[in-house]
């Protein structure tokens, strides 16, 4: 294969930059995702309160853990949509830097505080599960430190993309930070492969079965996948009011300098 | 049930930390739609009169 026949003019990134300022633009985001927000919050709680209601009362307790494996139904997708937020975080941070798509500044913005309010749950209920567990509310154990670093990457991002009076300068400075963290993913994921942790290896793998009860595994998926929908609920609802309030901005810069403009010369 | 107090502070802060962000995020984005309502009403109120 030549690399005119991998270059094929439709991949290229001018016209993929071009789609992409397709959607970038405001009025068609808020009017998308004013369609899908209803729909998206409605079955995230549903699918959440069933996943939750069936992990406490219904699945059955671990043999060895006992009902402390209940806080897993917590835990659990927690830390996935603390990687899954980062990880849309860095996409964002790709996509203002290469293509300076205005939407994904917006975007990256409001996952950030989201994205740590999640690390911090996830952190949290490690914490309480670890207690009766280990005997410790914490230990420095490479899968916690790491998750403590990407926590402590989102504040980061929040505090300097607010950092500056020009909010361009923040968005940019904030998406070099992102993509520089974006090394802590890999970290967070094969730390209990490289390391000898006390934090248990993977139960569910992209690539292999689940070595999970089907019992426990079932309400997992329901949590994991309504908490998924509200993080992107959150997230839409959040960006739809920063597009609403940069265009309150601009409205009244606009009218601050007609009103400059048509004011007697003295 | 097993470690009680855990699995409740568990619960307890998986539905507070979602249902605080969606909240504030429903608040924010209300205050906001209302306030561009209004601005863009006084705009075009402006454009009609001039």
């Amino acid at each position: 294969m030549d690399a005119r026949s991998l270059a094929a003019p439709h991949s290229s990134p001018q016209t993929a930059g071009r789609s992409l300022h397709r959607f970038a633009n405001p009025g068609q985001f808020l009017r998308l995702s004013g369609a899908v927000l209803p729909w998206i919050s409605i079955a995230g709680v549903i699918l959440t309160a069933i996943g939750l209601v069936w992990g406490l009362f219904f699945a059955p307790a671990d043999w060895q853990q006992g009902d402390a494996v209940r806080i897993m139904y917590i835990h659990v997708p927690a830390a996935w949509l603390a990687s899954a937020g980062y990880m849309g975080l860095a996409i964002c941070s790709v996509l203002s830097l290469v293509w300076r798509h205005p939407l994904a500044d917006l975007a990256a913005a409001e996952i950030s505080p989201v994205g740590a309010g999640f690390t911090a749950m996830c952190l949290a209920t490690g914490s309480l599960w670890g207690k009766p567990m280990w005997g410790a509310w914490w230990v420095w154990d490479a899968r916690l430190t790491s998750v403590l670093v990407l926590f402590f990457l989102y504040l980061g991002h929040v505090a300097l993309v607010r950092a500056f009076d020009d909010p361009v300068r923040g968005y940019r400075a904030g998406a070099i930070l992102a993509l520089v963290g974006a090394v802590d993913l890999p970290i967070i994921k094969f730390s209990v492969d490289w390391w000898n942790t006390l934090h248990q290896p993977d139960t569910i793998t992209l690539t292999g079965a689940p070595s999970m009860y089907i019992g426990m595994l079932w309400p997992l998926l329901f949590s994991a996948l309504g908490y998924s929908l509200i993080f992107a609920a959150i997230v839409l609802t959040r960006t739809r009011a920063a597009v609403m309030e940069r265009r309150i901005r601009a409205l009244l810069m606009a009218r601050a300098a007609s009103d400059a403009a048509s004011e007697p010369v003295a | 049930m097993t470690y009680l107090p855990y699995i409740a502070a568990s619960y307890t802060l998986g539905i507070i930390i979602p249902a605080g962000y969606a909240l504030s995020a429903f608040l924010r984005a209300g205050r906001a739609r209302r306030r561009l309502a209004a601005i863009d009403t006084r705009q075009r109120r402006r454009g009609a009169s001039t």
